[in-house]
């Protein structure tokens, strides 16, 4: 039959410098504390932390030699754990924490529309490109395109500023587009994003 | 009836402490020192 060494035994042999004893503590109450706490918690990367950052205090504690041997090693720690968790809610009632679900995620609801930088490198270098290609139509139809697409006039609207039919203003962006792709072609430029 | 209860995921079981985290702890400890220098307690880290 093996022998166990007593916690309080472990203690003082840490306190005086043997590192080993630690180690023989943690493992024997290893379970248990981090058990305790992932009942509270039911994170297991959150109840690790707290397993951690309660053993920072019994190390920093009884290497400041503040510990004292009232009571029982367990007990102390896992009060210090039991603290370490009311910290943890209290701090995550002030900043709460919303992970979703497995039925809801709420990066299907919200997300960032803005391009990344290579895209929106890309995309400034095809507008630039674009410019000098419109630059290349016939007025009365760079007109119609320019007023359409950078100034989002209606056709009606563009109707009357030309003085033209609707109809005209309507085949002018027709035949705009298509030249506009004609030119793309016959240079064999690439356009996309 | 007992395939349907052993799916119930469980929330309180026992676990244990990666080993990473015991190796993390054991080498703080290593490293961290408080030195008492004229009723002023000093905290330090080796390397």
């Amino acid at each position: 039959m093996e022998l166990q060494i007593e916690d309080s035994v472990l203690v003082k042999q840490y306190i005086g410098g043997k590192e080993k004893a630690l180690e023989t503590l943690i493992n024997r109450h290893n379970q248990k504390i981090i058990s305790f706490i992932y009942s509270k918690v039911l994170d297991r990367d959150v109840a690790e932390d707290i397993f951690q950052d309660t053993f920072i205090k019994v190390i920093k504690t009884l290497k400041r030699g503040s510990y004292s041997e009232e009571g029982k090693f367990l007990p102390w720690v896992m009060r210090i754990a039991h603290n370490l968790i009311i910290d943890h809610f209290r701090k995550n009632k002030r900043m709460p924490k919303f992970e979703g679900s497995e039925d809801f995620n709420i990066f299907s609801v919200i997300k960032d529309d803005k391009l990344n930088v290579e895209k929106q490198m890309i995309k400034n270098q095809i507008d630039s490109d674009l410019t000098y290609l419109i630059d290349e139509l016939p007025d009365d139809q760079r007109e119609v395109l320019i007023m359409r697409i950078y100034k989002d006039m209606s056709f009606k609207e563009i109707a009357e500023n030309t003085d033209v039919s609707i109809n005209t203003a309507l085949g002018r962006m027709r035949y705009a587009l298509i030249n506009l792709r004609k030119i793309v072609e016959r240079n064999n430029i690439v356009l996309t994003n | 009836m007992e395939e349907i209860y052993s799916e119930t995921p469980k929330t309180c079981g026992l676990i244990k402490a990666r080993p990473e985290t015991v190796s993390f702890l054991m080498a703080f400890s290593r490293s961290y020192q408080v030195a008492n220098y004229e009723n002023v307690t000093f905290e330090r880290f080796l390397n």
